[in-house]
């Protein structure tokens, strides 16, 4: 098997050797000006009862919103007839960008400030579009899109701007005695053009907020929204870049032919946030060009609860990480809860509780929670309750509708854990409740696991805290609450193992489309004649004092030159 | 398999047990690994010259020295390191602590390559140690001597129950490949990189991988004429005396001006002649080419006749000896192999320019190099090499010494790798950086919660902006 991949990959790089990537070949500005145009795709989605993807795309070509000239209103009647998009239409985006970033001019502060403030101003001007968008993809209320996608994005704009200028300076390195004289930094660079690939859960924000780290490095990007979330996607293709630079940020819109068509050409990264099964091909796909990738994945994140709390205030906050969340379809959702056999009694009932304050007595019909995305996640939710072994373990909710879309907040007591809810990320309403006889029971279980995006532990036992946190490795950790910890841009935000490769918000999305690079400055003067053959022991006696920094042992050794 | 996977799981388990994450066990591994150094200097000179004819001098300088002061770093700061960072929260998370806690990665697989076959398995090495991770290294096969060296001096230092050296090629590397790992670190060339970053996806692996040079030398003609000798000087003797050639950061060509180019190829002869003496082929201090394969390699290069024709210097090969002469030529065509593909021998073209300013644009028609050198006093120049080319790393008037800096990240950009490794960042590479928000029960604002109405939106807009006046006269009922 090894073998035979390996062979592939030899053949393909042989094949592949000649160089597309650089700068110089795309030199040729004037022609990417003549012919600058934008795919512009129409879809058709059209929803079938199994397979709730849009199943027909189609592109048409037509000019830029800056070009008016006759010859590029020519080009538009050649070019209106409907195109597929193809490895070739993706090719020729790529080398648009890939002309637009050698040009240099998304590199300075002037044009990435720019754009971020385009951006911010399509926040505010197209508010109510992306609110609308997003009800319509996700029955989104109003308050949890604002709180969630708008605010974020705010945020994070306003992060990028006030600190950017910081971020980009280079930073100052420490030499030591061993390649004395010299100075040295480390300059950030952008990588290039490079792709970002959005899921559908947070369509607006999880799109945007990469986007916003890629440009903020200076790079040149290609965003890819989820087809999943049509109205968010379309809405990303009729406005966005309106708002910024088309020659450098472009919308792609479409499903799985236009991803595949996009993750043939090279790119110089690739952001993607999704599931691990699509991951692992974004992963090999981004191999055969040597492409880094950030790799934003979910997984089963566990909530931990102890029994010396605040029932109440534990109660609401899992209650609005999980439900008030986009109905528990969010990476970080607590996808499971343990807690002791006998405190579990008390805690879903405070749990039913605050899922009444929140929400009322009738859970399927609350205007403050999402729907479920569409009726291929229905019935993947379905399923899990179906199982046999499992449906028998409802303590609370379970009603559908499956009309609307909807799913009641649904409580599972000591679900097997050879069921499928057990196994796979839930990523929907369902909340299976684990029982154990010590809290510390639980913390094997989190180990036995996959490594997770999040994990969370409601505790005032500061040694239990302690544990949690040296024991477990996810993604975060958040100490009595949920969620919250990706609203604060001071820290990294990603999973690690099954969870996800890499990590961004505030610095870290500016370093996530960074390249480090290393940068030495040396003068002609202060050689040591070590360095260089002719060898002899006395040279091996100086490297010896030189490359430990032992000065001592330096001057001790050039006395000896000096006697010769 | 079974014996791999009983392997892994030993390794795996010690991992759980929390073993290798105290300070000291990371530090007492560092303190191991210098006394192996120290202690078996004379078997590691043996090997080297074994694997490649590498002088003593050579070895310590590119291997054994550069370890012992990276020892040395990672010993005075992995504590420092290993601290979990405070991070600034804004108000509106108050009451809340928050920091980033580094955390070891877990069972991490290190192949190596075979040029430097001591420093670079050990130098990833000092990094899985410092950042708590176990390791296996998987030495290069074509450095058998020092492949079985590791293999013997490993378990004898260090912790066996942690680190573990596998031996073998190409189907051992596939089985490795099989399995999971938590991180796979491979120094190597570009197509096995590829095959590496593609096993690794089936598990979501994540890797850092240490490719292939084309690095090229930029010698401005300004420089005075002391400069420039100097400038032939630091290029040849990274050329051919870092294992004659065979390194990632070698100068795999020289980019000049015209007017300069036999002056420079003058002082390069000089230089060559100063560091090795008249018979080359005698010398003892240069490494010889690593295996038949490769020096059947470098002599396909030098076959073509276009090629052969462009030979100002050197160009003489001893098949027995596996010696290949320090080769010096002038403008190769840019089609032929030896300008596309990397070098990695003693063959040094010389690509003549008009203006030393088309560097640029010459540098940039190739994929990324690990390195770029440029000698020059012009700023200006200085200024747009940074800034409009792109590579691992640019070093001003000198050559490989980067690679000492333990400030500066070590790595690649596009072809010439991902990730970075030296110092810092190599704890770094093998650690995932946790964040941690700790929070407490009390202070509930009741707007973060649905039912949502106007003046929970209205609430939620001030603390978005940090406006906690706003959220004040709100709450007073004095804002709208």
């Amino acid at each position: 098997m090894m073998r035979s991949v390996g062979v592939e990959l030899v053949r393909d790089c042989s094949l592949g050797f000649a160089y597309t990537g650089g700068c110089a070949r795309n030199r040729n500005r004037g022609e990417q000006k003549n012919t600058k145009k934008k795919w512009i795709q129409t879809q058709h989605s059209q929803k079938l009862p199994s397979f709730g993807r849009i199943t027909t795309s189609s592109l048409s070509y037509s000019s830029g919103p800056q070009s008016q000239s006759l010859s590029v209103m020519a080009d538009e009647i050649v070019f209106n007839k409907k195109e597929r998009f193809d490895k070739d239409a993706a090719a020729s985006i790529v080398k648009e960008l890939r002309g637009t970033f050698c040009s240099g001019k998304t590199k300075s502060y002037e044009w990435r400030v720019a754009q971020i403030k385009g951006i911010l101003r399509m926040l505010v001007d197209r508010e109510r579009d992306i609110i609308e968008a997003l009800y319509k993809d996700l029955s989104k209320p109003e308050t949890e899109a604002f709180v969630a996608e708008i605010s974020m994005a705010t945020s994070s704009c306003s992060h990028a701007l006030k600190d950017l200028k910081h971020w980009m300076k280079p930073e100052k390195a420490h030499t030591s005695f061993t390649t004395y004289p010299s100075s040295a930094e480390i300059v950030s660079e952008p990588f290039g053009v490079v792709l970002v690939v959005a899921p559908w859960n947070f369509p607006f924000l999880l799109a945007i907020d990469p986007v916003i780290g890629a440009i903020a490095s200076g790079n040149s990007v290609v965003l890819k929204p989820s087809e999943i979330a049509p109205a968010t996607s379309s809405f990303f293709r009729k406005y966005l870049e309106e708002y910024v630079d088309s020659s450098a940020i472009r919308v792609v819109e479409g499903a799985i032919d236009e991803t595949t068509a996009l993750l043939e050409q090279k790119w110089d990264k690739i952001f993607y946030t999704g599931n691990g099964k699509v991951g692992r091909i974004i992963m090999a796909a981004a191999a055969k060009h040597l492409t880094p990738v950030v790799l934003e994945l979910g997984g089963k994140s566990p909530v931990v609860v102890d029994s010396n709390i605040n029932l109440m205030v534990a109660a609401r906050r899992i209650v609005s990480g999980k439900w008030g969340s986009n109905n528990g379809q969010t990476c970080v959702s607590p996808d499971y809860i343990i807690t002791t056999k006998s405190f579990a009694p008390t805690l879903i009932d405070a749990l039913k509780q605050a899922l009444e304050e929140f929400f009322g007595k009738d859970l399927l019909q609350s205007k403050d929670i999402s729907r479920i995305v569409n009726s291929k996640h229905y019935a993947r939710l379905s399923n899990y309750l179906d199982e046999d072994k499992v449906s028998s373990k409802i303590i609370h909710g379970g009603q559908r509708d499956e009309k609307q879309l909807k799913i009641a907040p649904t409580f599972l007591l000591d679900v097997p854990e050879d069921s499928q809810i057990m196994n796979e990320e839930i990523f929907g309403p369902l909340l299976p409740i684990v029982t154990v006889d010590k809290v510390e029971d639980g913390f094997d279980i989190i180990n036995s696991r996959s490594k997770p995006l999040a994990a969370y532990l409601f505790t005032n036992d500061k040694k239990l805290q302690e544990e949690f946190v040296r024991t477990i490795s996810a993604g975060g950790m958040l100490i009595n609450d949920t969620i919250l910890h990706l609203t604060n841009p001071s820290l990294p935000f990603g999973g690690v193992g099954e969870s996800g490769i890499g990590s961004y918000h505030g610095k870290f999305s500016f370093d996530a489309f960074s390249h480090k690079k290393a940068v030495l400055y040396r003068s002609f003067a202060g050689d040591s004649s070590a360095r260089y053959p002719p060898y002899s022991p006395k040279k091996l006696r100086l490297l010896r004092a030189l490359l430990q920094g032992n000065i001592i042992g330096i001057i001790l050794t050039l006395i000896e030159f000096l006697r010769v | 398999m079974a014996s791999l996977l009983a392997l892994q799981e030993e390794l795996r388990q010690n991992f759980r047990s929390g073993a290798t994450r105290s300070v000291a066990w990371r530090k007492a591994q560092l303190r191991s690994l210098h006394r192996l150094l120290t202690e078996e200097e004379d078997q590691i000179f043996t090997v080297l010259h074994e694997d490649l004819g590498k002088h003593r001098v050579e070895s310590f300088r590119d291997e054994i020295g550069v370890l012992l002061k990276s020892l040395k770093y990672s010993l005075t700061h992995v504590q420092k390191w290993m601290a979990p960072k405070k991070r600034q929260l804004p108000l509106a998370f108050f009451p809340a602590t928050a920091e980033v806690m580094p955390e070891p990665l877990g069972l991490v697989l290190i192949f190596s390559a075979w040029n430097f076959p001591l420093a670079l398995s050990l130098e990833p090495l000092i990094g899985a140690i410092s950042a708590g991770c176990t390791t296996v290294i998987k030495p290069s096969e074509h450095a058998p001597a020092t492949s079985s060296f590791l293999a013997r001096a490993i378990p004898k230092y260090m912790d066996t129950k942690a680190i573990k050296v596998i031996e073998g090629g190409i189907p051992v590397a596939e089985q490795l490949l099989q399995e999971k790992w938590d991180k796979i670190f491979f120094t190597g060339s570009i197509q096995v990189g590829r095959i590496i970053m593609s096993a690794a996806a089936k598990h979501l692996t994540p890797v850092t991988l240490e490719l292939g040079g084309t690095c090229p030398a930029v010698v401005d003609s300004r420089l005075s004429s002391s400069d420039r000798e100097m400038a032939a000087k630091r290029i040849s003797s990274a050329k051919w005396g870092c294992c004659n050639g065979q390194a990632c950061l070698a100068v795999d060509y020289i980019l000049v001006e015209e007017k300069l180019a036999s002056n420079l190829i003058d002082l390069l002869k000089q230089s060559i002649k100063r560091n090795y003496g008249e018979n080359l082929a005698e010398s003892k201090g240069i490494a010889r080419i690593v295996n038949k394969h490769h020096f059947m390699r470098l002599c396909s290069l030098l076959e073509d006749p276009r090629v052969s024709a462009s030979v100002v210097h050197g160009g003489s090969v001893d098949e027995e000896k596996l010696f290949i002469e320090p080769t010096i030529l002038l403008n190769p065509p840019l089609s032929s192999k030896l300008m596309t593909e990397e070098i990695f021998g003693p063959l040094l073209p010389i690509v003549t320019l008009k203006k030393i300013q088309e560097s640029i644009e010459f540098i940039n028609s190739r994929p990324k190099p690990l390195a770029i050198y440029v000698f020059t006093e012009d700023e200006k120049l200085k200024k747009r090499v940074l800034s409009e080319t792109s590579s691992g790393s640019v070093t001003f008037n000198d050559v490989l010494l980067h690679y000492l800096a333990d400030e500066l990240p070590f790595g690649g950009v596009g072809e010439s790798g991902i990730g970075s490794y030296h110092g810092k960042f190599s704890f770094d590479t093998f650690t995932h950086e946790k964040a941690v928000l700790r929070r407490h029960f009390f202070m509930e604002p009741q707007a973060r919660y649905p039912p949502w109405n106007d003046f929970k939106l209205k609430f939620i807009r001030l603390m978005y902006r940090f406006d906690y006046l706003g959220v004040l006269l709100l709450f007073l009922g004095l804002k709208r």
